[in-house]
């Protein structure tokens, strides 16, 4: 790893990861919830028109920053500027943040589908938005520290 | 090319008409890649197979069983929507028709085809922004107007409808990730927006259609089909994307690794 190529592309990087978390959270919500379990319907009577065009625009946004995401992180190998760590907290913001947007603004505010269709959702939605929030702050934490430790060799 | 069973709808002089214009798709293409062989300019046999697979799905989704059932079934209908809008434009858009007639047609007709081509009313519909007006606006149009209805009763409509998303899906496919010469590329921004937008007007229709089903058609049969559009859609436009990103990871490429 060059040093001057890293700290040229650090936020690229967290980029990457950004990107990247958004479409693994979009695709692991498609495949584990709704083919899987079946626990998401595709339509819900209760939907509003706005819910069915913000659902309409992160599916397409969701496709595209997965492969997005992956041709960054292949220009990252390939200029050796990769940085795991920066990568991970990245895809872990990207991530959290989607799952947040999805579960509050989707699921309640909009009415799209509910996560389970069970008397007792609120168990599940309290887990959904601890998990959200909690991949969201470690992929800050991480981002932040990684920052740091990458600036310091250019200080010196 | 071989004409199916007719079903009772269908006209068996319009299925032979546009039998014989897929045959002659494949044949001009043909032609060309032997003038431009002979020339001594090669052209890959695979984009010789891209274009018979692109005429073939184009085809299959006005004539043939597939087509016929289409007046019935909303999966069938769906499934030729995609054949006709999204396959066959992205097949048939890897072929490089123009680059190819630009090669193969003597100097006169190749200079018209460049000027006319690179004449205002053709930038402006080939522009990514009419482009997918044109593709994801006509796609909504049927549906929200009564030709969803006029094409399972008049074949015209039928036949007519799909041309329109085959050449409109042509010309989005085309501003996307065409391969052809173009005088000025547009800019990435604009590009992967028009895909996002293109991508987002796709998925809402087929949750609008699922949630609104066309009258005439089953309501199981239409959740089906609009689920076969929702993520079979998403698979063609998966393609697209990864082409895209992929022309930009090689331009973007460092220098000291580009190869000459």
């Amino acid at each position: 790893m060059t040093d001057a190529s890293l700290r040229n592309h650090s936020a690229r990087n967290v980029w990457s990861g950004i990107l990247f978390g958004i479409g693994a959270i979009a695709f692991i919500d498609e495949a584990v919830f709704h083919q899987l379990l079946h626990w998401h319907h595709f339509y819900d009577r209760s939907t509003t028109e706005v819910g069915l065009v913000s659902d309409g625009i992160f599916h397409a946004v969701s496709w595209f920053a997965t492969i997005a995401g992956l041709f960054l992180l292949a220009d990252l190998r390939r200029r050796h500027a990769l940085h795991w760590g920066r990568w991970v907290g990245g895809a872990l913001i990207g991530a959290g943040a989607f799952q947040l947007y999805d579960g509050t603004i989707h699921h309640k505010v909009l009415g799209l589908h509910q996560i389970r269709y069970v008397d007792d959702l609120i168990v599940y939605d309290i887990v959904w938005h601890a998990v959200a929030i909690a991949m969201l702050v470690a992929g800050i934490v991480i981002v932040v520290r990684t920052r740091r430790s990458i600036a310091r060799p250019s200080e010196a | 090319m071989t004409v199916h069973a007719h079903g009772v709808i269908s006209a068996p002089a319009a299925d032979i008409a546009l039998a014989l214009l897929a045959a002659g798709a494949v044949a001009a293409y043909l032609a060309g890649v032997v003038i431009s062989r002979r020339r001594g300019r090669p052209w890959s046999t695979g984009r010789v197979m891209l274009w018979c697979g692109g005429v073939a799905a184009g085809a299959a989704s006005v004539i043939g069983p597939l087509a016929n059932a289409a007046h019935e079934s909303f999966v069938a209908h769906m499934t030729t929507h995609l054949l006709a809008g999204m396959v066959a434009p992205v097949l048939l858009v890897l072929a490089a028709p123009v680059t190819l007639a630009l090669r193969s047609l003597a100097v006169t007709p190749a200079r018209r085809l460049s000027r006319v081509l690179g004449s205002a009313p053709a930038r402006f519909v080939a522009h990514p922004i009419t482009a997918t007006a044109l593709s994801a606006g006509g796609l909504w149009l049927i549906y929200v107007t009564p030709i969803v209805d006029a094409m399972r009763e008049v074949p015209l409509v039928h036949v007519a409808v799909h041309a329109h998303l085959l050449l409109a899906g042509y010309l989005f496919t085309a501003a996307v990730i065409g391969l052809d010469p173009r005088p000025h590329p547009w800019s990435r921004a604009l590009v992967v927006a028009v895909i996002v937008l293109a991508m987002a007007a796709h998925a809402i229709l087929a949750k609008y259609l699922y949630a609104n089903p066309p009258a005439g058609f089953a309501f199981a049969d239409v959740q089906t089909g609009a689920q076969v559009m929702y993520y079979a859609g998403a698979w063609v436009e998966a393609v697209v994307v990864v082409i895209f990103c992929a022309r930009w990871y090689r331009a973007a490429a460092p220098r000291a690794a580009t190869a000459p």
